[in-house]
């Protein structure tokens, strides 16, 4: 009887770490596939930090674009990182998430702005903002906001490059 | 009504100032959200239901700054910027502002 109880107390948390390990790695190499190749795709769509416009750009039209995403860690990923937080030093499991979500942020931006006929962004800003869900809730994730000015043009010196 | 986030709206001169407009909403998250939220906490990945929800609260904030630019006699915002703050376990402020001006 004992050694049943001991086998779910340590079976169970065991049984659910093991799972997000498999189901966490599985969703995050499907999301940097994604990433890649739509980064791929966006190439030649310049996403520029510049304050204003470059000179010689003839701009037609001009608006604020956003993009946003929220992720998760898994539960694996998330007790690795509450370990590291007793040692101190690189915590590669938030890392990579922010990696992530910042990119597909800057993609969700780029994407609908050329879906809008927009060929170019000034002024990226991007802000990280923290999801809690108090205490022991669910629902704990980060938020990454990318935006920026975007920019209908009637000519782009090197664009036919 | 134009937004930037440039200091001016390229292309366009501005001819007249108004000040600072600004918009926020507060907003809680929604227990059916934190439930799927629950399980992709989990096993990873995009909680869809809250970038929706920001998103929709980011949009809420932005209309109402432009509620209050169109007040002013102003067709367009410029420098726009937005900020986020958590007001409680489960609650934020997305906020929303920029300077009113008129563009030609």
């Amino acid at each position: 009887m004992r050694e049943l109880e001991v086998l779910i107390q340590l079976g169970v948390p065991a049984a659910l770490l093991l799972l997000a390990y498999f189901t966490g790695s599985f969703v995050e190499r499907r999301h940097y596939a994604s990433i890649r190749l739509r980064e791929t795709r966006v190439r030649k769509f310049p996403l520029l930090a510049f304050r204003e416009v470059p000179a010689g750009w003839e701009v037609t039209e001009s608006a604020l674009m956003t993009g946003t995403v929220v992720v998760s860690l898994d539960h694996f990923k998330r007790f690795l990182a509450n370990l590291r937080n007793l040692v101190g030093g690189r915590v590669t499991a938030y890392e990579s998430l922010l990696d992530r979500a910042r990119r597909e942020a800057m993609l969700r931006l780029q994407e609908s702005a050329f879906e809008r006929g927009y060929r170019a962004i000034v002024n990226l800003r991007l802000e990280t903002y923290q999801i809690t869900g108090g205490g022991d809730a669910p629902g704990t994730g980060v938020e990454v906001l990318a935006y920026g000015t975007a920019l209908k043009l009637a000519r782009r010196p090197g664009a036919d490059a | 009504m134009i937004l930037t986030n440039t200091e001016t709206v390229p292309g366009r001169t501005i001819v007249e100032f108004f000040g600072v407009v600004s918009g926020s909403t507060v907003r809680a998250k929604h227990i059916g959200k934190d439930i799927m939220a629950g399980f992709k906490n989990i096993v990873g990945g995009e909680l869809k239901g809250y970038t929706e929800l920001l998103q929709e609260a980011r949009a809420e904030a932005t209309d109402r700054m432009i509620a209050q630019a169109k007040s002013v006699g102003a067709n367009a915002v410029v420098n726009v910027r937005f900020a986020t703050s958590s007001i409680a376990a489960g609650a934020a402020e997305l906020f929303a502002y920029g300077t009113a001006v008129r563009v030609e």
